[in-house]
Order: structure tokens, then C-alpha cells, then sequence
């Protein structure tokens, strides 16, 4: 276990719907103490116990970095996802004791830059949230470009424009409107940092825009939550503990792994941070490689799989566990 | 080339074509040879968008070689001092999609990705070839001064007068080395003095 697994004892403080998707949600620690201090960026991973089930999702804290009275996180509603962010919508009510993790950073601002420039897509704007009021207090120089479907679900989009004006740009799908990629990275100062979060699709199409027209790996810093995708059971002996288990149709290969009572290392438990990588000792049958962490050669070579979001699918699995 | 050493000591690579939309070179002397052999694997058109800041010495060997690229822009500089103005410049009005590559000898290379680095470009994103001498620029950790070309070891202090010891300890900040004083305990103490940066 890392320091980034301590856990941080709150009570619900309130819950506000946002619009028809999204709902926010209000942490305040139990004790009446300040939270730990975070920055921009940042997330929690959240407990959510629902029944016999424990289920954990990371969010992005979107409230002030000034504020440590309370964390907030907002959550879009998934209908066809693995039930997190329903239990969310319909069992966390104001007063409800719940746990979370302390706060990790895997999307931090680079504060050398000399000027920011963010992009999001849909629910990924909650990062930007605190982003953009951390910057605002220290005087920073930032440019939000945010991409919704339709204006009523551009959560947030009224209250950046309120706080930070022209700074904030919106484009509406729904009115056609799309962001100038290629003009807009080329028309950057020197000394630009870039910051995506949004679909994986998004994510991807900035990337390569991006280092085609000669931006800088160390300048481009992106995050994706991949939620861990329902899937076919599977069963998978772990060499180390002895033990054989069964990963069912929608829990995910790591918290298969904590059923059994095997506790590996894990930070953000969407695939980004690298924490849960786990060495494959033999395998017949396919990986379903979900995470942003692995190289391309890594989900080639069948060596590697991080149990946080990835599955698998064929006759036999044996790893390092 | 620089032998392997601690931590901060630089090391160079080899400039190779990176995408982007302007290519700035900044080079003195043998440096030009860096920036020809990597023209062999350019693709066709790379200098179409490239600016070369060249500080050729005084034998003038290679403004042919660099001039015959056909960069977009080609100035030729008798001092990083005199091409200082011109390179904050460029870098004050470019736009990301510049890259950068550096050539030549460690004094130039660290002050090239000094006055980089103040524009805002990360030091692991710069392309760097060490080509030619190895002497080097040293801060006197005493007296703060800072000498040019130090060859020997150990180096008297051009500002001071201290005796130093030229350590591998670098700052990407000074662009310089690190100079400690090699006798303060007993200044009449004066070890050999060795021509070892050349």
C-alpha cells in the first residue's frame, strides 16, 4: 500500500444536481479538521460501499486548492457503466459517512510555463476547475477551450464564463461549433504548457496534433480515467499467494484480487498511474488492454496488465500476485 | 566527447530532425559539422523553416558548408555576446512548434539553453551535439565570477584570483560549471596545474 491509499474519514456535506447528467458532491471531514492540502488537477479515489460490494472510483477534486474546509467532486450519471457513478447519483445523500482516499496528483500544472492552455471535453472539465482557481489567485495566464454537446449540459460552462471570461471559450456540438486545433497549437507562445481531459478520443486527436506541429512531449499533459469495462468472466490463478480466482462480468481484475484478500498497490485505479502493474508469469488467450500506461510493445508482448482496468479473455491466466 | 560522470555533469546527444514548424540552430565553430550531418536526414524542405545563429571563430571553416542548407535565415555572429540580442529575440516572438537544436562547444550549448530556458522551453526538450573543444565556462564558487574557456586543472579565478578546482558539478541556471577553492587551507600549497579541457 502507498501513501496515496490512507484514508480520509468524511460526511457527505451536500449534494447538488448540476443539470440532467450531472450531480456534485460536497465532502467535509468528520472530525472538523481541515482536509490535506492539494493542487490543481488532483483526485480522490471515493469508497463507495453498496452492499456486499465495495466499489472505488477516482474523481477530480473541482473545488478551490484554497479551500480545504471541504472536497468537491462532480459525477456524470452512466447508465450502461458498472454502477459507480449510479450509486453515487441515487444512495449518497447529504449525512451519509463515506471514505476516501488522500488526494494524488497524476495531471499536475507545470508552473514554468508562461502560459496554459487547457482543453476539455464534456465531464473532463472538473480538473480545470481547480486548475483554472489556482491559477487565477496567483495571477497566472491560462486560455480554457471547452468542448460540450449542447449548452444545457455544459456543466460549469456559466460559472467559468462568470469567474474568468473571455478566458473561457465554449464550442456546442450540438451547433456544429469545433475547435481550430491546428491553428489554435500553432498560434501559442513559447513557453505554452498544453492540458487535455476528455474522451479518449479527444485526448488521442490532441496528442498527435500536437506533437505533429511540434509541441514538446514534456509540454503536452493529459489525463483519462478509463472506467473499468464490464466483460466476459475469467479465471486467474495468482502464482504468488496460491490462490485461483474468478473475475465476474462486472467487477474488474483488481478488485477481483483484493476479494481474495491480496492486497496490491494501487493509486488512482483507472489506468494512469502505474501503481498496480502486475508481471503476467503465463497466459492462453487474449488481453483486453484498457489503460494509458503500458507502451504499445508492453500490451504486445502479453508480459504485462494492469488489473485496474484491463481484462482477459481465453483459457488460462497466471500472474504475479 | 565528455566522459560519463555525476549526475549533473551534461551529457549531448546527437541533433536529429524533430516536427515542428521553425527549426532554430544555434552553433560556433566545429558545430557546423553537427548541423551538416544531420541535414543528410532531413526531410526535404526542413530548412525551408530553419534560422541559423552561427558563431564561426575565427578560421571561418564551415559558413559555406551551413550556408549552402539555404536556411530560411542565416546569421553569422563574432561573439555569443553579439548574437545574444538576435536570439532573445527569435525566441521572444516565437510560437510553439519552434524547436530547438544546439551545436558545438559546452559554453555555447549552455548558453544557448540558458537564455532557452528563461523562454520557456524544457532542457529535455532541446536537441543538443557537443562538437569541438571541451573548455569550459566556470563560476568561482567564492566570488561568484565567471571565467570563459577554462582548460586547465586546476584554474585560477580570472576575477578573484583563487586557485579552483574545476569540479564536474554543473548549473543549467549559471551555465556553468562549479570552481572550489583547491588550497584554503594552506594557500602555499599550488598543486601542478594541467591542461585537461581541451
Amino acid at each position: 500500500m502507498s501513501t496515496g491509499t490512507t484514508k480520509l474519514d468524511v460526511v457527505v456535506s451536500d449534494v447538488v444536481p448540476v443539470n440532467d447528467l450531472v450531480t456534485r458532491f460536497h465532502f467535509r471531514r468528520r472530525d472538523g479538521e481541515l482536509l490535506p492540502t492539494f493542487s490543481g488537477g488532483a483526485h480522490v479515489v471515493v469508497e463507495m460501499r453498496d452492499g456486499d460490494r465495495t466499489r472505488l472510483n477516482p474523481y477530480s477534486l473541482m473545488g478551490s486548492p484554497l479551500n480545504t474546509g471541504e472536497y468537491t467532486i462532480s459525477v456524470r450519471r452512466d447508465d450502461v457503466g458498472r454502477g459507480g457513478s449510479l450509486f453515487m447519483h441515487r444512495s449518497v445523500k447529504p449525512g451519509l459517512e463515506m471514505v476516501i482516499s488522500y488526494p494524488v496528483n497524476l495531471f499536475s500544472l507545470d508552473l514554468r510555463a508562461k502560459k496554459h492552455l487547457m482543453l476539455a471535453g464534456g465531464i473532463g472539465i472538473t480538473p480545470f476547475m481547480a486548475q483554472t482557481a489556482q491559477l487565477a489567485a496567483e495571477g497566472g495566464n491560462f486560455e480554457l477551450h471547452y468542448t460540450c454537446r449542447t449548452a444545457s449540459l455544459g456543466t460549469y460552462a456559466d460559472v467559468l464564463q462568470q469567474r474568468y471570461g473571455r478566458r473561457i471559450r465554449l464550442y456546442h456540438d450540438d451547433r456544429d461549433e469545433r475547435i481550430e486545433l491546428d491553428r489554435l497549437l500553432s498560434s501559442q507562445p513559447l513557453g505554452t504548457h498544453l492540458y487535455v481531459c476528455g474522451p479518449s478520443g479527444m485526448i488521442g486527436w490532441v496528442r498527435d496534433r500536437a506533437a505533429a506541429l511540434g509541441w514538446p512531449s514534456e509540454t503536452v499533459h493529459f489525463e483519462h480515467f478509463a472506467a473499468p469495462l464490464p466483460g466476459a468472466p475469467f479465471d486467474v490463478t495468482l502464482a504468488v499467494t496460491g490462490k485461483t480466482i474468478r473475475v465476474d462480468e462486472q467487477q474488474s481484475l483488481l478488485e477481483a484480487i483484493e476479494a481474495a484478500g491480496v492486497d496490491p498497490p494501487y493509486l488512482c485505479r483507472g489506468g494512469v498511474c502505474g501503481q498496480c502493474e502486475t508481471n503476467v508469469i503465463s497466459h492462453d488467450g487474449k488481453f483486453i488492454h484498457n489503460d494509458h500506461w503500458l507502451s504499445e510493445e508492453d500490451h504486445r508482448s502479453g508480459c504485462k496488465i494492469m488489473p485496474c482496468v484491463s481484462r482477459f479473455e481465453g483459457k488460462s491466466l497466471v500472474l504475479e500476485r | 566527447m565528455a566522459a560519463k560522470s555525476i549526475i549533473s555533469r551534461p551529457v549531448y546527444g546527437t541533433l536529429s530532425p524533430q516536427p515542428g514548424k521553425h527549426h532554430l540552430f544555434i552553433a560556433d565553430a566545429e558545430g557546423a559539422l553537427a548541423i551538416t550531418d544531420m541535414a543528410a536526414t532531413a526531410p526535404v524542405g526542413f530548412f525551408d523553416g530553419a534560422h541559423i545563429i552561427y558563431i564561426p571563430g575565427p578560421d571561418g571553416a564551415h559558413i559555406a558548408a551551413l550556408e549552402a542548407l539555404r536556411p530560411a535565415q542565416f546569421y553569422q555572429g563574432y561573439s555569443f555576446a553579439s548574437a545574444l540580442p538576435r536570439l532573445k529575440q527569435t525566441l521572444a516572438n516565437a510560437h510553439m512548434g519552434l524547436r530547438l537544436y544546439l551545436a558545438g562547444t559546452e559554453g555555447l550549448i549552455g548558453q544557448a539553453m540558458q537564455v532557452a530556458l528563461e523562454a520557456g522551453i524544457d532542457h529535455t526538450s532541446m536537441q543538443t551535439e557537443h562538437r569541438g573543444s571541451l573548455a569550459r565556462r566556470m563560476q568561482c564558487v567564492h566570488c561568484k565570477g565567471i571565467t570563459e574557456n577554462v582548460t586547465t586543472q586546476p584554474a585560477t579565478c580570472s576575477h578573484c584570483g583563487l586557485l579552483l578546482l574545476v569540479r564536474d558539478h554543473y548549473s543549467r541556471r549559471l551555465a556553468a560549471f562549479q570552481g572550489v577553492c583547491i588550497n584554503a587551507e594552506d594557500r602555499s600549497e599550488i598543486p601542478p596545474m594541467e591542461e585537461i579541457f581541451r
